[in-house]
């Protein structure tokens, strides 16, 4: 599985579902399914960590095309 | 003096005058154009102002309350037109212009050239549905041109932190309104779709009078709305209010806040979600070991029935039933033996000489060797014979038939 870090919240959020989704349908070997629980632990914290760090940017372009932080 | 060459009073006549002007449906619902001097507001908060042409000027007023009602204040210099009818103010001999609508000049034209641009924009086919453009549901990148100075930016700013703080908001500041707004806004709008990738830009500017949002309805500023790589959303002025660049963008929302709001997921659900699919992910491991576990039971069942104990328990129990048919069958011969025995014991018993003799049967026997004399031809005459009674024995000898026959005839 690919490392988590650096996906989108969306992409990790969609992985979330399909993880759930995953180990719903229930045709994976014990082994596999804790594997994928684990994932999508990893996934959720993730997700909240992206949600709970947020802070709006706030930039302005000028002219040139040069965005600078207004903020 | 007759009557009628009687003075009046000036109270009299003014009031007269008063009269006749409003008597007089002219006077009474008039438009007037000309340019306002002498402004000022008094602190009641009515207008006094003076609207003249060259030749000739006329005084006005305008009330507190029809103000509050307008969109424009006079200012002195500027050109107004002027809705309103005439009275006398009797006590400096005054007639004056009570305003009941005002209105910059040409204003009256606005309408017009809207509806104008409007259906020639349409003819395009500008505003045509299948022009309109989707944008991501989540918006890291968000293009605003309004002022940077205006409300309408900040309010932007409160939501976007709010709701969505995951975004990057790139200004592109321009006048809102004005002559010079149009190619301000148009190239705000070039701008962010020649430098950046933003996934959406918002359009913007706060409440105004119909003048004040005149920009949104420009041409070039319509056209580059159309022309922008990038989706735009609209957000201008209430939520009564609908500029050209509303029909022409992607979306409209009918204030800058509202459009913040349109274009952004809100946080709160997001983290809601997220937290109801880690539950979810819980709930399902949970259900899923628990499932696995009854597997394990099933099977250890399974196993315990296929154990060496349970088929030695079978093979003895088996063993105990052959055991229990064998003892059965056993027993069953012994009754029937035993059934036998008696059978024959019975017929012993009724063979038994002596029971022979009892019923008045003799057995005879030689008397000289003992042996038995079962035929006429076992012993012959004068021959001793033993007669075994029931209680004792005879002693006879054997005759010829005819001596015997002698004793038969004296006999009978």
């Amino acid at each position: 599985m690919d490392d988590i870090n650096g996906l989108s919240f969306e992409n990790a959020f969609a992985e979330l579902e399909r993880v759930v989704a995953e180990l719903e349908g229930g045709r994976l070997s014990l082994e596999e399914s804790v594997r994928l629980f684990e994932r999508g632990r990893k996934l959720s914290a993730y997700c909240q960590a992206i949600l709970e760090k947020a802070n709006l940017r706030v930039s302005e372009i000028n002219d040139d095309g040069d965005v600078r932080p207004l903020r | 003096m007759s009557e009628l060459a009687k003075p009046k009073s000036v109270s009299e006549l003014t009031r007269y005058i008063n009269y006749i002007l409003t008597q007089d449906p002219v006077l009474q619902d008039v438009w007037v154009v000309g340019e306002a001097s002498n402004v000022r507001q008094v602190s009641s908060g009515h207008w006094y102002f003076t609207i003249k042409d060259k030749d000739a000027q006329m005084r006005c007023v305008m009330w507190r309350t029809t103000a509050q009602r307008q969109s424009t204040t006079p200012k002195d210099g500027v050109a107004l037109e002027l809705f309103g009818k005439i009275a006398v103010y009797a006590p400096q001999g005054d007639y004056q212009l009570i305003v009941e609508y005002i209105r910059p000049v040409g204003v009256g034209d606005l309408y017009q050239q809207f509806e104008r641009l409007k259906a020639k924009l349409a003819s395009e086919g500008l505003f045509d549905a299948d022009r309109k453009r989707t944008y991501p549901a989540y918006p890291y990148t968000i293009g605003v041109v309004t002022s940077a100075t205006g409300a309408a930016f900040q309010d932007v700013l409160n939501v976007l932190s709010k709701r969505f703080p995951l975004a990057h908001v790139i200004l592109s500041n321009t006048l809102v309104q004005g002559d010079d707004a149009p190619p301000q806004i148009v190239r705000a709008i070039e701008r962010l779709n020649e430098h950046t990738d933003c996934d959406v830009i918002l359009v913007c500017r706060g409440g105004g009078s119909i003048e004040d949002l005149w920009a949104f309805n420009d041409e070039r500023v319509a056209r580059a709305v159309a022309d922008s790589k990038i989706p735009i959303v609209t957000g201008v002025g209430h939520e009564t209010d609908f500029t050209i660049v509303d029909f022409v963008s992607d979306e409209r929302a009918p204030t800058p806040s509202a459009g913040a709001e349109r274009i952004t997921p809100d946080i709160v659900v997001m983290r809601e979600t997220v937290d109801d699919y880690d539950a979810l992910l819980y709930s399902t491991m949970d259900d899923l070991l628990e499932e696995k576990q009854k597997g394990l039971e099933a099977l250890h069942r399974r196993l315990m029935m296929a154990s060496p104990t349970v088929t030695i328990r079978n093979q003895q129990q088996r063993l105990d039933n052959l055991l229990l048919r064998a003892e059965k069958a056993v027993n069953n011969r012994l009754i029937l033996l035993k059934e036998r025995l008696i059978a024959k014991n019975a017929a012993l018993v009724s063979a038994n000489p002596d029971a022979i003799l009892a019923r008045g049967y003799a057995i005879v026997i030689k008397s000289g060797d003992g042996s038995r004399v079962t035929s006429e031809l076992d012993a012959t005459a004068g021959e001793g014979i033993t007669l075994r009674l029931k209680d004792g024995e005879l002693y006879a000898r054997v005759e010829d038939k005819d001596t015997h026959g002698r004793y038969k005839r004296t006999l009978f």
